[in-house]
């Protein structure tokens, strides 16, 4: 960010940053009154207004829908704000910059921490990846990156953390993390530097960019606004399907149904889940209630959460991107690593939990 | 003045095109701006994030979508110095 010089930014800053501090703790407020209302007035609205009544299928869906729609978008807004505040602290010519030259395991576990604060967006992973490996970046390490930014997002794991507790939340992070440093450190051990496109390797590197150091407290907050306007205009219609889906589910499929193929008993739930996961492409604000309906009607914790990460972190359309710089190849060995990791969670919590 | 967009095609860097043209035509300077799709050329101006913003060849903002009265400093700014 240019920072524009002002006439007296002593007498400036402070009023403006009170200014925005009252303005920061109004808009909270209103924020926190209309979520502890949403439950009541989307039942009153579906029962009272609708005429539905909620205990059947339309009504259910009908009600689900309303409650979600608002509670959902009121969530994210509030999470991509003070992530977007959090990640003008790092970024990603920083995180190249730490993790330039690491050794395999260390920089995995480093590259897959930076990847979760770091932002991301699929868009960018052909830059990202380029501008890694042509800095010194090992191969795995920037693997690892390439599977953690995605897949262990802060959407996620805020929405986890405010749908189901946080406990797994923590369990969906951690494991995320465990898929991704894997990822890159087998990925690094096969030695397939080889296996990237060789244009990629002759790009000159250009210069260092003036990194968003030493920032005001009014610009990192006009970073976190900036976040909410790029980030929640882009994915509220995810969110929306999303909730869609999961009104349909929790309103029309029959309690328990999910168990039947989705269950724990059943040995191929996890394979099927993944593998119906990773065509799709959804960012993980649309998923989570999705994730949502389908543990509520009896699909087991495990086989939900390989879903989940199934579709977050292998998507076909950033996998269509990344093919303008990995040969078919790398990108079949990294689809293979990661969709393996992810069958493993799966399968492990299937077992523990 | 040429000011290039970089981006390989999706909603954030039409986004930001269009900024830059409002910038443009508001700050009245006589500058092209052109849209830069190809992959190998947005590496080789080394950003990490698209999209970017690049005048006259240095790369001004990435990853993020400056507004136009953002890119009006950031172009008069250009003016001035070159």
């Amino acid at each position: 960010m240019t920072t524009v010089p002002t006439a007296s930014p002593s007498e400036a800053a402070p009023s403006a940053a009170l200014r925005q501090a009252a303005a920061l703790t109004a808009a909270l407020a209103v924020w926190g009154l209309v979520y502890w209302r949403l439950a009541s007035a989307a039942d009153w609205l579906t029962a009272s207004l609708l005429g539905l009544p909620v205990d059947e299928s339309l009504g259910a869906a009908v009600s689900f829908f309303l409650y979600e729609v608002p509670k959902v978008l009121l969530l994210l807004t509030l999470v991509v704000f003070v992530v977007g505040v959090i990640r003008s602290f790092f970024t990603p010519e920083r995180t190249r910059r730490v993790l330039a030259g690491r050794r395999e395991t260390a920089g995995s576990i480093l590259a897959a921490l930076l990847g979760v604060v770091t932002p991301f967006c699929s868009c960018s992973a052909v830059p990202l990846f380029i501008g890694f490996v042509t800095t010194g970046v090992p191969l795995g390490v920037t693997f690892a990156f390439l599977v953690s930014a995605p897949m262990v997002n802060e959407v996620a794991l805020a929405l986890l953390f405010a749908l189901f507790g946080w406990r797994i939340a923590a369990l969906y992070a951690g494991t995320g993390l465990a898929v991704a440093i894997a990822a890159g450190v087998m990925i690094g051990r096969l030695r397939l530097e080889g296996w990237v496109e060789p244009w990629v390797y002759g790009v000159r590197p250009a210069g260092e960019h003036p990194a968003d150091e030493g920032l005001r407290w009014t610009e990192r907050m006009a970073a976190g606004r900036e976040a909410v306007r790029d980030i929640v205009s882009r994915v509220w219609p995810y969110v929306v399907a999303g909730i869609a889906v999961g009104a349909g589910i929790h309103g029309y499929v029959p309690q328990d149904f999910m168990a039947s193929f989705m269950g724990r008993d059943v040995w191929w739930s996890v394979p099927l889940a993944v593998g119906i996961g990773i065509p799709l492409y959804s960012n993980a604000a649309g998923i989570v209630p999705i994730v949502q309906a389908l543990l509520g009607k009896g699909a087991a914790l495990g086989t939900v959460l390989a879903f989940m990460m199934a579709v977050v972190a292998l998507s076909l359309p950033e996998i269509v991107i990344l093919r303008k710089v990995l040969t078919v190849r790398l990108i079949a060995v990294f689809v293979a690593v990661v969709g393996a990791g992810i069958l493993l969670v799966g399968y492990l919590f299937n077992l523990v939990l | 003045m040429e000011i290039k967009v970089l981006g390989p095609g999706c909603a954030t860097c039409k986004r930001l095109y269009q900024e830059a043209e409002r910038a443009v035509a508001q700050s009245g300077i006589d500058a092209t701006v052109t849209k830069v799709e190809s992959i190998e050329e947005i590496a080789s101006f080394g950003i990490l994030r698209t999209p970017g913003l690049v005048i006259d060849g240095k790369v001004v903002a990435s990853g993020r979508i400056p507004l136009a009265p953002e890119i009006v400093t950031m172009i008069t700014t250009a003016a001035a110095e070159a």
